[in-house]
């Protein structure tokens, strides 16, 4: 696949001392949706800011479609769009002024055909000629992302797009997204939502304090991270765990009539054959078994505890 | 040159002005009409002539400069100020545009607003008084002049401004006053010799007395002082816009 978006070593420190980019690399291939996922201040919207020419980076380099973002910033930046994690957006005036004007403000003939496309697209159609301020908050939102893309982007920023955004606006998002990646559209999303970047994402990077973490396929992240969970369904519960299964860590589950044990999935030996063959041995008879991925927000979860207990111990060393 | 992106930014600000049309023109119209009602009827008739023009009339050129000023100030401080406070700023950023453009597009229209009202006022100005224009093209080239040099520094005030109240204050507190004590409502001939001496350091005399030079064909200072004032004046701001630019100061971080 071809890269679209090449970020190499991007620094970006402000004058308080402040570093909110230490050295970022990362390469965006074409038509993927990619999440970059990340506590807030990890610098994430300062990674976006810097690609679409929003804010100067110290140093590194950024090239989109092979474009400078500093030489040739006029092509780069025409191959853009970006859709703001703020509602920012002019009350007083029409959808349809506001969606033209970014089509013009990047250099696009007007297009009504084109525009009318896209207000279709994202359902505004039957709200073109009302006032900014006339709409819900989903709707302006879904504006914003009609003047990101009035002008045919190639690469698609979406800053925290389902930020305080209900359950149903969001899978609604996510089926824009998904239309978009449809078309041809590069996505990068950020979020602090893990299930997000597990329900759309081809890929998923880690941003934390100024770092990528790791950037990976969502399923090899999900397969090499996860830790798996076997439940052991039992025909009568028990009251207690039998002692002959202490070596397996198992839990008991509140009914007590489940046993559960956690293995990892990369482990050599996951350790199923031996406990199965220990339940039998206990004279436990089995009605069930249940196997459970866990999810990405474990997967983050363990990533950060692994980095603050690496920092810990170089604390300490 | 992204004339497409000028366009834009030029359409999508002279719509806010006329989407707010009674606030653009009624406000000026009103108050010019004050003016000449207190200034030209109650305070004229004590006042017959100065410099062989009826008072009156010869208030006509500093009320269209007074408003002229105010307005190219205020449209483009408003015009880029109000992108930057509600966030829209950032598009303008991530646009294939350079910051010429954005300047043009912004500039232009203030000027362009401030002109419109400009010429309105002018249209007032002859329902209550008689005058004729001596040098008309020059008046209009004077006033297209002012338009555009206090729109740049209109501009400046907008990347500047930090809250409503920077906004403000810059007019308030020293362009109005420099255009009151500018001549609009006398000749500096009329001060005592040391006032007139103080008036000389205030730009807006040279601006004022130009123009009033196209309309009676007197004036207070040299016609090419005047037109040096005001070059001088449109340098400055494009000098600053220029290192703001090459900067980013107050736009980029």
């Amino acid at each position: 696949m071809t890269t679209i978006v090449d970020i190499q070593d991007l620094r970006k420190s402000y004058k308080d001392g402040f570093q909110a980019l230490k050295g970022v690399s990362l390469e965006i291939r074409e038509g993927e949706i990619l999440a970059l996922l990340g506590p807030n201040g990890a610098g994430k919207t300062t990674l976006i800011s810097t690609v679409c020419g929003i804010t100067t980076a110290s140093s590194g380099t950024v090239t989109v479609g092979g474009h400078d973002i500093i030489t040739d910033y006029r092509a780069a930046r025409s191959m853009i769009g970006l859709v703001p994690q703020e509602i920012n957006l002019e009350p007083f005036e029409r959808v349809i002024n506001v969606v033209r004007f970014s089509r013009g403000l990047f250099g696009k003939r007007s297009d009504d055909a084109m525009i009318e496309k896209v207000l279709k697209q994202l359902s505004l159609w039957d709200k073109k000629d009302n006032q900014i301020r006339e709409l819900s908050g989903g709707m302006k939102r879904r504006v914003l992302i009609a003047k990101a893309l009035a002008h045919d982007p190639r690469v698609l920023f979406l800053d925290e797009p389902t930020a305080g955004v209900d359950v149903e606006l969001r899978k609604e998002m996510w089926e824009v997204v998904a239309g978009l990646k449809a078309d041809g559209v590069t996505i990068i999303l950020t979020t602090h939502y893990i299930e997000e970047a597990e329900a759309i994402a081809d890929r998923v990077g880690v941003i934390a304090k100024g770092e990528l973490m790791l950037v990976e396929d969502k399923d090899k992240l999900m397969a090499r991270m996860g830790q798996k969970e076997l439940e052991v369904q039992l025909t009568a519960p028990l009251s207690e765990i039998p002692a002959a299964l202490d070596p397996h860590a198992l839990r008991l589950s509140d009914s007590g009539d489940a046993l559960i044990y956690t293995y990892d999935t990369r482990a050599e030996r996951t350790g199923i054959t031996k406990l199965l063959s220990d339940v039998a041995q206990a004279g436990l008879t089995l009605r069930d078994l249940v196997t459970r991925q866990s999810s990405l927000e474990e997967i983050f979860v363990t990533l950060v505890h692994e980095d603050s207990d690496t920092a810990a111990k170089g604390e300490r060393a | 040159m992204n004339w497409t992106a000028i366009r834009a930014i030029f359409t999508f600000e002279m719509f806010r002005f006329f989407r707010t049309i009674a606030q653009s023109f009624l406000a000026p119209v009103i108050s010019t009409s004050l003016y000449f009602v207190v200034f030209g009827a109650a305070i004229g008739s004590r006042i017959q002539e100065v410099e062989g023009v009826s008072y009156g009339a010869f208030i006509v050129p500093g009320l269209v400069m007074l408003t002229v000023i105010t307005q190219s100030i205020s449209n483009a401080s408003f015009g880029i100020y109000f992108p930057k406070f509600i966030g829209t700023f950032s598009e303008l950023l991530a646009a294939p545009i350079s910051f010429l453009e954005i300047v043009l597009g912004y500039v232009g229209a203030a000027a362009t607003k401030a002109l419109i009202i400009g010429i309105i006022i002018l249209l007032t100005a002859f329902f209550f008084v008689d005058f004729t224009i001596q040098h008309p093209l020059a008046m209009l080239a004077f006033l297209l002049l002012t338009t555009i040099s206090f729109a740049l520094f209109g501009f400046i005030i907008g990347i500047w401004a930090g809250n409503f109240e920077q906004l403000q204050i810059v007019p308030l507190l020293i362009v109005t006053p420099l255009v009151f004590l500018g001549g609009s409502f006398y000749s500096i001939s009329m001060l005592p010799p040391v006032w007139q001496t103080i008036s000389m350091f205030n730009p807006v005399v040279y601006l004022i007395s130009g123009f009033r030079w196209a309309f009676f064909g007197t004036a207070d200072v040299p016609i090419i002082t005047s037109l040096l004032a005001i070059g001088v004046f449109t340098a400055l701001a494009l000098g600053v816009i220029w290192w703001i630019f090459r900067t980013g100061w107050r736009i980029r971080e």
